[in-house]
């Protein structure tokens, strides 16, 4: 997957959620918005790319992509 | 001429109820008939029995009392009334026959037979005509008006329109075109011109009808009780022995149709008046383009190739299907279990897209299936589901004529939806004040008899913004309704909001910096549409194909709920759906992350229900969504798919992007009607049946679910369901129904707001609008009514977030996309029917100062260049649109229009972002290989006449 574009739609999936007063409740959006709409390897995708370093994500989505758990790769 | 087997009642029903005081008992020809309050005596009489003779009068319009056929004699009453215009009243005693009358009714039937031809074998109506049905019921033998005398025999007719001829010789001036083209359609097109023996119906100011503001709906063709407006098809095929009701196969309103038939043959298309959705009205698309069904460009035998480079190669059924399972089989060996998908349709039936979705889930083993509704009104799904708690519109049609304030937001509902906008008009006509917000200015803004209250001409791409402004002045001038808000709505989440909504940047003074709307014009539709009392609103794809789509939704869910404009008749929030089966199909399943009824797969105890039906497995992870399968295709991961109904290369965003993902792919099966631009990069090619070749449901915009009655049998030998389970079966998972009936039990039986459907209750019932279960065995209409689904409204933050897409000196102009009424879409079928005679190429609409400043004129040609791609297109000079703005269909894919949008998305959905784009528009001497205008139409219709 393009990782830019993951980018792109993970920070605007942020965009969105930081509105929220409440800091906490706003980074577990982000979290359960991308468990529920996201495809395991684009997860796996983001996270291993937040991990690497901060890069182009924004600070509220890469907190809430280094809380997700990596799924497992598709072994079959 | 009405539909084969309609019985016509004269007059309109008059429903009875709470206000309409109490039912009335009288006697016509010393039978006791009781009715409801303001019914006619017309109406009453055929009820009991006693029809009484007729020619102006019809049950489709309102009562007209001109052409004296009709006279009654009433106890105690003077004279001899006109039944159709005379209410029935309690106690009354009425004679419909009698010496009397029959004298008078010869004498009537006289004078119009004096200018008719008497043989009934000169008529074209074959035996349908109602003024040859009427003398013979007076009695009429001949006629004592000597020959030679004035008649209007030797007008010419007129057979303009591709589709019906207007034969003024033919016509007695009944005028029930004219009234069904005012009352039912709201074109006022037609009139009746001139006086005494010159009256004449006319189209226009005098012209032919082709002309002529008539938008071909069909009504007035309808409503004619004799052989002057006739359909084409008809007088060429005969008339028609029977019907088959249907349902359209266009779009969202889905209207109700009795397919007439000769033997085999489809003669004609009439829309059906028991209807719910339509009432017995149609549009130029369902009523008369049908005939792309029978064209030759349809493909009748599956086809394979090796390579996409290659040929096509005919094969008969097993060889397809074989060769499209081992190729499925190979790719996913070797690339792995996600490396397959799916696309179900809008264009197909509930079942066919339950099939495909299971196939995917069950036989590929993974959630990789998604719909076209990605590419419209997939943020329709997640806001309202997010504060409602069911992703779908929150009333019936019929809703909209107790509305008193309609917000039409990013719809055109005359050209995308024309049948409900009849009704529409109605109400406006009626006295229903209406706002229209929309970056060009639509025909509702002000047509005969319609004008909008206020225009709000936003720039493209601040929907939310506006929104937000319009929240903002209901609740800083305490107009928000505090009672629902306390009763229905959760406090906390309407507490931050409210926090949020009054901050300063949400007035309408700092919209108007953003959205180019006055802010007084803002405050006074806040105004208008907080004080209704009924107030609904209807959006299109103007709000939802956008990088903010979920936010704008969410965003007229806040404002129906602060102003408490949800749960009862006249409110709600409305998407209108493009197409026949955007509803159903996301009912059944087809999103990447959810099972039938809105459920996510990550729920186990659902799995465990599903898995138990299908005896597999299931993924509890969700799918790639279709702007996702091109990304992961392109990246070597996603490498076959199974495209039902579906022209992603044509109607999906940047279409570079989308032709790099196909011919990435190893194995792309299309299951389609025509080979159409996806199918350039397929490797089998499976024929698909149209609506009219098979048996199924679609479910409208009002989630009503109607039935689809095979009315010819598959040019290709198969109906669309059994190909998938061909295709499943040849892939060792086994699939097998008797008919799609079994199909529908099973969703029932899986699908809670499904419980209560089957095919013998809307037998029964006609239609249903789901939830239909135990609760509501019916379906239900309105929704939310005692709370909402979710229990208590919730309302969301709306941040406006501009768009990534801006103008720039490059890009100066913004580039906006719609639809016109004559086509569908990008064309498939209304381009292979005579429609393309209203529309043979897109054009770009551009205002007058803009083309100015580019030197151009009207017609010529421009290029139109975004970052991703330059078309060409002729020019329409317009102020129509603002200045800055353009704007082009997307019907011809020689157009491109998709060549020049980008790959922005909605943040919640990734529904494409359809409606910005900047762009650059410049002369070109550069012309898109495409037809001339008139080797489009005689392209479209090699056989003629349909």
């Amino acid at each position: 997957m393009e990782i830019h574009h993951l980018v792109k739609m993970a920070n605007e999936i942020g965009g969105y959620f930081a509105a929220m007063p409440d800091h906490e409740e706003a980074v577990s959006a982000i979290v359960q918005h991308l468990r529920n709409f996201w495809e395991p390897r684009m997860r796996r995708e983001l996270i291993a790319y937040a991990r690497q370093d901060e890069g182009d994500l924004k600070a509220i989505v890469r907190e809430a992509v280094l809380r997700l758990e990596a799924p497992a790769a598709n072994s079959d | 001429m009405l539909a084969i087997d309609d019985h016509d009642l004269g007059t309109p029903e008059r429903k009875s109820g709470a206000n309409s005081g109490a039912m009335v008992t009288l006697e016509i020809d010393g039978r006791g008939v009781t009715v409801a309050p303001g019914t006619s005596v017309m109406r009453a009489a055929a009820l009991a029995g006693a029809a009484i003779p007729k020619l102006c009068a019809t049950d489709s319009l309102e009562p007209f009392g001109s052409c004296r056929l009709c006279l009654i004699e009433i106890d105690g009453r003077k004279g001899f009334p006109a039944s159709c215009t005379t209410p029935a009243e309690a106690g009354m005693k009425i004679r419909t026959r009698s010496e009397r009358l029959t004298h008078l009714r010869r004498n009537v039937m006289e004078l119009y037979m004096s200018d008719h031809p008497l043989d009934p074998f000169e008529c074209k109506a074959g035996g349908r005509c109602e003024l040859h049905e009427m003398a013979k019921v007076v009695g009429l033998t001949q006629v004592r008006y000597a020959a030679g005398g004035r008649t209007h025999h030797d007008l010419p007719a007129d057979a303009s329109n591709p589709y019906f001829t207007f034969d003024p010789a033919r016509c007695i001036v009944c005028s029930r075109c004219v009234r069904a083209c005012d009352d039912v359609q709201g074109t006022f097109a037609l009139t009746i011109e001139g006086r005494g023996f010159d009256s004449q119906m006319t189209a226009g100011q005098h012209e032919r009808y082709i002309d002529s503001e008539c938008v071909s709906c069909g009504a007035c063709v309808q409503a004619c009780p004799t052989d002057a407006l006739m359909e084409k098809t008809v007088l060429a095929a005969g008339q028609a022995d029977r019907a088959v009701v249907t349902t359209c196969g266009y779009c969202g309103v889905g209207c109700s149709f009795k397919a007439e038939l000769r033997g085999d043959e489809v003669v004609r298309m009439v829309p059906n008046k028991d209807g719910l959705p339509n009432h017995g009205h149609s549009c130029v698309k369902g009523r008369f383009a049908w005939g792309y069904a029978i064209h030759p460009d349809r493909v009748r035998r599956p086809m394979i190739r090796k390579t996409i480079s290659d040929p096509w190669r005919e094969v008969g059924w097993d060889e397809a299907l074989g060769y499209a399972a081992s190729e499925l089989k190979r790719v996913q060996a070797k690339y792995g279990r996600g490396a397959l998908g799916g696309i179900t349709s809008s264009r197909c039936t509930n079942e066919e897209a339950y099939l495909v979705q299971k196939l995917v889930r069950a036989a590929f083993g993974n959630n990789n299936v998604d719909t076209c509704a990605r590419v419209c009104h997939s943020p329709t799904g997640y806001g309202l589901k997010t504060a409602f708690g069911t992703p779908a519109g929150t009333q019936d049609f019929d809703s909209v004529l107790e509305a008193d304030v309609i917000l039409v937001i990013g719809a055109n509902p005359t050209e995308g939806h024309p049948v409900f906008a009849s009704i529409m008009k109605r109400r406006l006509r009626n006295g229903a004040r209406l706002i229209v917000a929309d970056p060009r200015a639509i025909d509702l803004v002000r047509m005969p008899h319609v004008a909008a209250d206020y225009f709000l001409q936003l720039t493209p791409g601040t929907n939310v913004a506006l929104f937000n402004a319009l929240a903002h002045v209901i609740v800083t001038e305490g107009l928000a309704d505090e009672k629902f808000i306390a009763a229905r709505c959760d406090p906390r989440e309407f507490g931050i909001w409210r926090k949020f909504i009054v901050e300063p940047r949400n007035s309408p003074e700092a919209a108007e910096q953003v959205t180019g709307v006055a802010a007084e014009k803002i405050r006074g539709a806040a105004r208008l549409y907080a004080r209704g009392p009924n107030s609904a609103i209807y959006y299109g794809l103007g709000v939802t194909e956008h990088s903010h789509g979920s936010t704008a939704v969410l965003a007229m869910a806040n404002l129906a709920m602060v102003t408490g404009n949800l749960g009862r008749p006249g409110v709600g929030v409305n998407p209108l759906r493009g197409q026949n089966n955007v509803q159903g199909s996301n009912d059944v399943g087809s999103f990447p992350h959810e099972l039938t009824g809105y459920r996510h797969v990550s729920d186990p105890v659902l799995r465990a229900e599903f898995e138990h039906e299908w005896g597999v497995t299931l993924d509890p992870e969700p799918g790639l969504r279709i702007p996702n399968m091109f990304d992961a295709a392109l990246d070597g991961s996603f490498m076959g798919i199974y495209i039902e109904g579906e022209d992603i290369a044509q109607s999906d965003p940047n279409s570079q992007h989308v032709a790099a993902a196909l011919g990435a792919m190893e194995i792309v099966i299309v299951h389609d009607i025509f080979l159409n631009e996806t199918a350039k990069y397929a490797h089998v090619f499976l024929p698909g049946s149209s609506f009219l070749e098979k048996n199924g449901t679609f479910t409208n915009a009002e989630r009503r679910i109607s039935p689809v009655r095979k009315v010819m049998a598959p040019l290709a030998g198969k109906e669309d369901w059994e190909v998938t389970c061909a295709l499943s079966n040849a892939l060792g998972y086994p699939m097998n129904y008797a008919h799609p009936s079994a199909i529908m039990d099973e969703i029932a039986r899986l699908t809670p707001t499904f419980a209560g459907v089957s095919y013998a209750k809307l037998d029964r019932l006609g239609s249903i609008q789901w939830p239909c279960n135990d609760a509501a065995p019916e379906g239900t209409a309105v929704m939310h009514t005692g709370q909402f689904v979710r229990g208590k409204g919730r309302f969301m933050l709306s941040e406006y977030v501009a768009t990534d897409e801006r103008t720039s000196a490059r890009y100066p102009l913004i580039l906006t996309t719609g639809r016109i009424l004559s086509q569908y879409n990008v064309g498939t079928q209304t381009r292979r029917t005579r429609n393309v005679v209203w529309h043979a190429e897109d054009r770009l609409e551009i205002h007058p100062h803009d083309a100015e400043q580019r030197g151009l004129r009207d017609g010529d040609w421009v290029e139109v260049a975004s970052r991703a791609g330059a078309i060409a297109l002729r020019a329409t000079i317009t102020e129509r649109v603002a200045p800055g703005v353009v704007y082009t269909t997307f019907h011809y894919p020689e157009s491109g229009a998709n060549v020049v949008t980008t790959e922005n998305s909605d943040w919640a959905t990734n529904c494409p972002e359809y409606k910005v784009t900047a762009v650059q528009v410049m002369p070109t001497t550069r012309r898109p290989e495409r037809l001339p205008p008139d080797r489009v139409i005689a392209a479209a219709n090699p056989g003629g006449g349909r």
